[in-house]
């Protein structure tokens, strides 16, 4: 029988982040971009208290095999990293852009989400908005309606991407749930 | 704030509504616990298949992770107070293969009750021997060890009295993103159980049961510390033995 999950609570910050978490490479390296967002519940006000964690491809689609994401060396890209929102719910990631895993397929983040007041964890995808075609034929987005749609798609900015996670409401993010657990 | 016996009735109600069919996962819509009102989404979540990232997890090796990590007891000058204590178990998948040399991180409050985190306000003493963070990666066997010490339970503000049950917060990873878990440990007969909005959260009974760890006397050790056994199953990997990357 499965362990079921648990709230990640309230006291999480001083053992979950770690210095240069949210670094998948340095800020301003070249090929950099960002990642970022707010996290919002269901009246629109910000999550302070919630946690991000992002899993992706390298740029050339592979995915990595190499450790290293908790003790950063500055040279070695680990595909994954781990950000904690601030007091207006904001979170930041410094990484590359991931590619498409198989030719033609939609690249995109897969990022999950913790916070205090929400049981389990939440799964999600923030998919690169630069390829219409590949993104008109992934399974996932084109199984859901428009509107829902959207908010799985992030959106360019001056320094890369935006991806604001909404927990509840008219434009709630759109979660997953995988074969075997939610 | 509610008493405690409202809670309680509330925590009854939802759960003889879900008898039968409650789930091995919380409830991500559960208003006893009240901070879930604004945050549980409220559509159904999206069946997805797991595209090739995400059957993969992120590696982690001993470069990430320090020895003495694993040992909470070691971490400052002098020893912690409180019952010193190994927590130990597997990390296993839905199909009982083990999750090997993978991440396993925990944290929780002092013997007091008490988080060293600025937000903790329970006036109960912080212990200046006393981090409450570990980690350590799995064996080949799948096997995680900690050494640390039992902590109290504490108030929380959910409702007038509320206490949680003494318990770790795990944070485990499979061999798959899809298997990502984060929880709580607990230990046996805690008589916080029953008011506790979080653990009951989880409306079937037999899967709640799975957060309790086993008193294992093969686990203590004379004159040096008692032994908790508890296993961590996640669910199937969505990966086939031969996958490449
Ligand atoms: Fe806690």
């Amino acid at each position: 029988m499965t362990t079921p999950g648990q709230t990640v609570g309230p006291f999480f910050h001083y053992a979950l982040p770690y210095p240069r978490g949210a670094e998948l490479v340095p800020p301003g390296s070249p090929g950099a971009i960002r990642l970022h967002g707010h996290v919002v519940d269901g009246n629109g006000d910000p999550v302070p208290d919630a946690l991000l964690e992002l899993w992706q491809a390298d740029p050339d689609g592979r995915v990595v095999r190499a450790g290293g994401s908790l003790r950063r060396d500055g040279w070695t890209f680990t595909g994954w990293g781990r950000a904690a929102t601030d007091a207006a719910g904001h979170y930041s990631f410094a990484t590359l852009p991931p590619g498409p895993t198989e030719p033609g397929r939609a690249p995109f983040f897969a990022l999950t989400v913790f916070a205090r007041g929400l049981t389990d964890r939440l799964c999600t995808r923030a998919y690169l908005p630069g390829d219409p075609a590949a993104l008109a034929a992934d399974p996932l987005l084109s199984g859901l309606p428009a509107e829902r749609r959207a908010t799985l798609i992030a959106t360019p900015d001056d320094r890369g991407l935006v991806f604001d996670v909404r927990l509840q409401g008219a434009r709630e993010t759109v979660f997953l749930s995988f074969p075997g657990r939610r | 704030m509610e008493k405690q016996a409202a809670i309680s009735a509330e925590i009854a109600t939802i759960e003889a509504a879900d008898a039968g069919t409650g789930t091995a996962q919380p409830r991500l819509d559960y208003p006893p616990y009240r901070s879930t009102l604004l945050r549980h989404p409220t559509k159904d979540p999206h069946h997805a298949d797991p595209e090739t990232i995400e059957r993969w997890a992120p590696c982690f090796g001993h470069q990430d992770v320090g020895e003495l990590e694993a040992d909470l007891t070691v971490q400052h000058a002098g020893v912690p107070i409180g019952e010193r204590m190994v927590v130990t178990g597997r990390v296993t998948d839905g199909d009982g293969r083990p999750v090997a040399h993978q991440l396993v991180e925990i944290w929780q409050a002092n013997a007091s009750g008490r988080y060293l985190h600025k937000r903790d306000q329970h006036p109960a003493p912080l212990d200046p021997n006393f981090t409450g963070v570990g980690r350590c990666l799995t064996d080949a066997d799948g096997t995680y060890r900690f050494v640390t010490v039992k902590p109290g339970p504490y108030p929380w503000r959910n409702h007038l009295n509320a206490w949680r049950p003494a318990h770790i917060h795990f944070s485990v990873f499979g061999t798959a993103f899809t298997q990502r878990l984060i929880t709580q440990m607990y230990f046996p007969g805690d008589p916080l159980f029953a008011l506790d909005p979080i653990y009951q959260s989880i409306t079937d009974p037999r899967a709640r049961e799975r957060l309790v760890a086993a008193y294992d006397h093969d686990v203590t050790s004379p004159e040096w510390s008692t032994g908790y056994r508890w296993d961590i199953v996640l669910t199937g990997s969505h990966q086939t033995p031969l996958e490449q990357p």
